[in-house]
């Protein structure tokens, strides 16, 4: 990409670029820098002290809260609790995704009404859509009184009480929400792919599962791991949902890493050790963000993104 | 809706005018395929209903009979209380006020981002790709790390409950996915349209203001409604940075509410199918730019 508007060489010129760029970029440079980048470097900062949030900030304990966290049985909980909606996420909930949006890349008619209906959820706010949930899951509401009518009586639990069961009950709801926004990511990949690349399969003779296999899904590839991208991120920052239902319990069953932190600033009082969690949901969220870069954006977006670097 | 089915007929239309393919004509679903999206519809389709038809039932129904759909005596008071009754000021304040954050993010994120991306698209210069990449790591990483410093730092600014105070944060947090959008968009207006407004004597913000923009009115309207939607589900920044009631967005005070009336489901279903109803609209009409949004970021992020 080549400048559009080529900067003057002349000395004026070039300081009255500077100037237009400082002028445009600085309302949102500032704006960014003040409220997001500078937050995570101080929380870094903060997880150094031991901290009340209102005192001087004097107490310096070195990793103490890094040691102390990591030991914590209530802060691993919950970074397994976010392993285990990633785990279950990339197993269930992409595949399902993309199941649908292979049916939905058909044409028929009342495609668009299911597209609607499916993307639905997405726009719903998590607070709001985990209060409804909550009161169809209590003891004895719609959903135990579904099961009953259906013979299923047995099948009944304690949804979000029972600590073996609460995050296998927050995934499918959290999968409620989210699986149209995959849905419709992949199905505007899938719209990229020509269609006469599967019917030149078929034509040669592979049946469609086959064409799907060997010629669709190969070139999904990049959509697909978007999705994985996002669906990750995700999941390790999951909070209002969980807030809403259960505020992470009963006792730390269905804690999050965004949960702990929460409780442990603003319920504690523990800036010091809540910035230390907030930095190792930083670390996580860093890793995944650096897989991504390191194997969807230099295989993918290589032209487009490199080409763009002026 | 209408829009989004025209657009499948015109992908309709070309696979079909080619002669002679066969697999070019509408491929039919087969019957399994109908049952599996008749049942996930389903499933989307009952807790809205649970919701919708719940606020119309008495508790004592909710309690004896959770599973019938239809409400044997229809109850009117649990959405008239919320609208109009003993929680109405309650319900209208926090709805104004998610009102207010929503207007003041989404217009400082749409003006700051657009001013960005109009740099990043049009004007070469040393640094821009760090700068930009600075930007897209905003996207990269879970906002909630920043949540606990971005709390003494409202407070200490003096914003500590002021809706101000949320719309800043929030909107700096939409910064990254709209200025990743924008930029393509600008970036795809021809440079003769820019010669042609300096010849006229437009500067840098002449060209912006009264060529790029109007031109980029699509654009701008998705990005808009991505930040609405954004801002008036968020739920994390208002809960650490707003305090009580008269101060809380509709998420908060639907939360609050529940917790408030836990015995009492029709009111509080009542009130959450109410607090919906905003986005619900807003996406009937809106659809295709949330979704051709989220798509393109996606893509493109």
């Amino acid at each position: 990409m080549t400048a559009i508007a080529a900067p003057s060489r002349t000395g004026a010129g070039r300081s009255r670029t500077w100037l237009t760029i400082a002028a445009f970029l600085l309302p949102a440079l500032l704006l960014y820098l003040v409220f997001v980048i500078a937050p995570i470097v101080q929380a870094a900062y903060y997880s150094l002290y031991k901290w009340n949030g209102l005192t001087p900030l004097t107490d310096f304990i070195g990793l103490k809260n890094y040691q102390v966290a990591l030991s914590s049985d209530a802060f691993t909980t919950a970074v397994g609790n976010n392993l285990l909606i990633i785990v279950l996420s990339l197993a269930l909930q992409i595949p399902f995704s993309l199941a649908l949006a292979v049916m939905l890349n058909r044409r028929f008619r009342g495609r668009a009404l299911f597209r609607l209906l499916f993307f639905l959820p997405y726009v719903l706010s998590e607070a709001i859509t985990g209060i409804v949930f909550t009161l169809m899951l209590q003891p004895g509401s719609l959903v135990d009184g579904a099961l009953g009518r259906i013979g299923l009586g047995g099948l009944i639990q304690d949804w979000l009480g029972d600590s073996s069961i609460v995050m296998l009950t927050l995934f499918v709801i959290i999968s409620w929400k989210y699986f149209g926004f995959h849905m419709i990511i992949m199905l505007a990949g899938l719209q990229g792919i020509p269609r006469e690349l599967e019917e030149a399969a078929m034509i040669d003779g592979a049946s469609r599962r086959q064409a799907f296999r060997f010629v669709t899904f190969p070139l999904i590839g990049p959509t697909l791991r978007v999705s994985i991208f996002l669906s990750m991120i995700g999941a390790l920052q999951l909070f209002d949902m969980v807030w809403v239902m259960t505020a992470g319990g009963p006792v730390n069953a269905s804690s999050t890493m965004a949960i702990a932190m929460f409780k442990a600033g603003f319920k504690n009082t523990q800036m010091g050790y809540g910035s230390a969690l907030a930095v190792i949901l930083f670390l996580f969220g860093l890793v995944v963000a650096l897989a991504y870069q390191r194997f969807v954006l230099r295989r993918d977006v290589d032209g487009a993104m490199t080409t763009g670097a002026g | 809706m209408a829009a989004t089915a025209s657009a499948d007929t015109g992908a309709g239309v070309r696979a079909d005018r080619r002669p002679g393919v066969r697999f070019g004509r509408p491929t039919a679903l087969g019957a399994a395929a109908y049952v599996v999206l008749a049942a996930v519809a389903a499933a989307i389709l009952v807790p809205i209903v649970y919701a919708v038809l719940g606020g119309f039932k008495s508790n004592g129904e909710l309690v004896s009979d959770p599973i019938s759909i239809i409400p044997k005596v229809w109850v009117f008071s649990n959405y008239t209380d919320v609208l109009f009754g003993v929680n109405a000021a309650t319900f209208w304040r926090q709805a104004f006020n998610s009102l207010v954050i929503a207007a003041i993010a989404v217009t400082v994120t749409v003006g700051f981002a657009s001013l960005a991306a109009f740099v990043f698209a049009r004007i070469a210069f040393r640094g821009r790709e760090a700068v930009f990449t600075l930007f897209v790591f905003g996207l990269l990483f879970p906002s909630a790390v920043a949540i606990l410093p971005l709390y003494i730092l409202v407070r200490n600014l003096g914003l500590a409950g002021s809706p101000v105070g949320v719309a800043l944060p929030q909107a700096a947090f939409a910064l990254p996915l709209t200025i990743i959008i924008l930029r393509p968009f600008f970036r795809s207006i021809p440079a003769e349209l820019e010669d042609a407004a300096r010849i006229d004597g437009c500067g840098p913000f002449g060209f912006f203001w009264r060529v790029l923009l109007p031109l980029s009115r699509p654009a701008l309207a998705t990005v808009s409604v991505l930040a609405i939607v954004t801002t008036w589900n968020a739920f994390l920044l208002p809960l650490i940075l707003l305090n009580g009631a008269d101060q809380w967005t509709l998420p908060l005070g639907a939360m609050n509410f529940s917790t408030e009336y836990a015995s009492d489901h029709g009111k509080v279903l009542a009130y959450t199918v109410i607090a919906i109803i905003p986005a619900v609209v807003f996406y009937f009409f809106a659809e295709r730019q949330i979704v051709g949004g989220l798509t393109a970021g996606a893509v493109k992020g």
